[in-house]
């Protein structure tokens, strides 16, 4: 771990695709332990490449990167950081490749050196963790939208790591698994960032949220979205507020204001 | 799209350890394949037909998987007699068959089908997952075995891709003809499907990565030999060493 707690830091990274203008511009970026921070940006603003840049599978052109106090460079270094940083990805199908799900959840602590006892020990833990018991012997490819997702965040806590990233984590997911989602992040006690669109859930499992646009991530705290909600007389009508807030409209009675920072 | 429903049932077959099934299973198809003699080759036959029934899977199944491979057959006796040089048996107009074509179509007849039954009885008694477990177990290649499940895994999700962009084609209203634009449409999907599944495969291998990954899968599954699988084993390969002894004996 860094000086006061700095898990992540990224200073200036920038990143294209061949040929094409890029992705992350100058992107600096600093996370502590403790932070659950929420990010928001319009589609192609880079969200998921820096996600991916910090995990090491794309390589930025620039940029200095530091996670847990040590700068990372080569692969060797981000071969001994992944296990500590838990990415889900946006696609469950791309997370679950093994046949049934306790293999699939036992990859990573296997990988990790534990014994074939030992993982199978973890890998049930996990999985009765997120209410998944009696999961361990379906198979993967037959689970629903839903518990693929759970079973993925499942084969990622599994690794037992420090830092949870998760991208897009509510897409294609009905009301009660969503809920079931954040209720199982609530129960962590761990550092993660969320990328998603959806408000609403970043509103309940996030402390503060962050913007990103065109590759950068606002740091301006006037451009930080607070999260308000707010009930109107009159029912359903179009209205504008001002400097464009993002705001949800949920049932008042449901409404969760996170402090702000 | 792989059905094991089958795999469920109860049978002494499918109670028998599944590396014992493949051991016989390959020494039994390595002999059948390259037996000669009719009464090697019956006796191979006969030998699938009573494992088959054993594993009591529904004869209807058996039959309907025994028809892609005996679609391929008929061509081949609709050729190999005209084609073989030999002793003429019959004509059709300006054709000649030879006896020695028809021989050896009947070969390929009987040896296809008794590796192909006895693989329909290995497969019907085993769920595929453990199948690749056992192979695992039993020293395959491990690149083979991996491939094995990325296939089992993946075949699914490409193929619900496949739905998904002929649905999409169907709602814009796309039907197959025989015409310039139906070839390209097909050509435009199956190459949509490769980009795809390679973008896919990439995408695997990244989270494989994510999650310590460095070259090595691991197996959870144990199996353990009872009485009951050395017994079978030691007749089974037996019966298969009779045939080899039958098949290279000198005829007295």
């Amino acid at each position: 771990m860094g000086e006061n707690g700095l898990i992540m830091s990224l200073e200036n990274v920038s990143f294209s695709y061949p040929g094409r203008a890029p992705v992350l511009d100058g992107l600096d970026l600093s996370f502590y332990r403790g932070d659950r921070m929420g990010l928001i940006g319009p589609n192609g603003s880079g969200k998921t490449t820096m996600l991916h840049v910090v995990m090491g599978l794309l390589k930025p052109f620039s940029g200095k990167m530091e996670v847990f106090g040590k700068p990372i460079r080569e692969e060797k270094d981000f071969r001994e950081m992944r296990p500590r940083i838990g990415l889900l990805f946006q696609d469950a199908d791309d997370q679950l490749f093994s046949p049934t799900v306790l293999e699939d959840v036992a990859f990573g602590p296997l990988n990790l050196g534990k014994s074939q006892e030992e993982a199978k020990a973890i890998a049930l833990k996990t999985l009765a963790s997120l209410g998944l018991s009696g999961f361990e012997d379906r198979i993967t490819y037959k689970l629903s939208g839903g518990e693929k997702r759970l079973v993925s965040l499942a084969t990622v806590l599994a690794m037992e790591p420090d830092v949870l990233l998760l991208d897009e984590p509510t897409t294609g997911l009905d009301e009660a698994t969503e809920k079931r989602l954040i209720d199982s992040l609530k129960g962590l006690d761990l550092s993660y960032i969320v990328v998603s669109h959806n408000l609403d859930f970043l509103m309940k499992t996030t402390d503060f949220i962050r913007a990103m646009a065109r590759g950068k991530i606002s740091l301006d705290d006037e451009s930080i979205p607070h999260t308000h909600v707010h009930v109107h007389k009159l029912g359903r009508h179009v209205h504008r507020h001002s400097q464009g807030h993002n705001h949800t409209h949920a049932n008042a009675a449901n409404a969760v204001v996170p402090e702000k920072e | 799209m792989f059905e094991d429903e089958f795999a469920q049932r109860d049978s002494f077959l499918h109670r028998l350890d599944p590396r014992v099934k493949i051991i016989v299973v390959f020494f039994f198809s390595v002999l059948a394949a390259v037996a000669n003699r009719f009464m090697v080759l019956w006796l191979a036959l006969g030998f699938s037909v009573v494992v088959v029934l054993i594993s009591a899977t529904p004869i209807r199944q058996i039959l309907r998987r025994l028809v892609p491979v005996n679609l391929f057959i008929v061509f081949l006796w609709f050729f190999l007699p005209f084609t073989l040089k030999g002793e003429p048996l019959f004509s059709l107009g300006p054709f000649v068959g030879s006896h020695e074509g028809v021989v050896y179509a009947a070969r390929i007849t009987i040896k296809s089908n008794a590796i192909v039954i006895v693989l329909i009885a290995l497969v019907s008694s085993t769920p595929i997952l453990t199948l690749g477990h056992a192979m695992h177990d039993l020293w395959v290649p491990k690149k083979l075995v991996h491939l094995f499940f990325f296939t089992l895994r993946y075949i699914h999700v490409i193929h619900r891709e496949y739905v998904r962009l002929v649905q999409a084609m169907k709602v814009r209203g796309f039907r197959p003809k025989t015409n310039m634009h139906t070839y390209k449409t097909f050509a435009y999907l199956v190459g949509m499907l490769l980009v795809r599944s390679c973008d896919r495969a990439q995408r695997v291998h990244n989270a494989m990565l994510c999650r310590g990954f460095r070259g090595r899968l691991y197996s959870l599954s144990q199996f353990s030999l009872r009485t009951a699988d050395i017994v079978s084993l030691i007749v089974m390969l037996a019966f298969v060493v009779g045939l080899g002894i039958l098949e290279w004996a000198k005829m007295a």
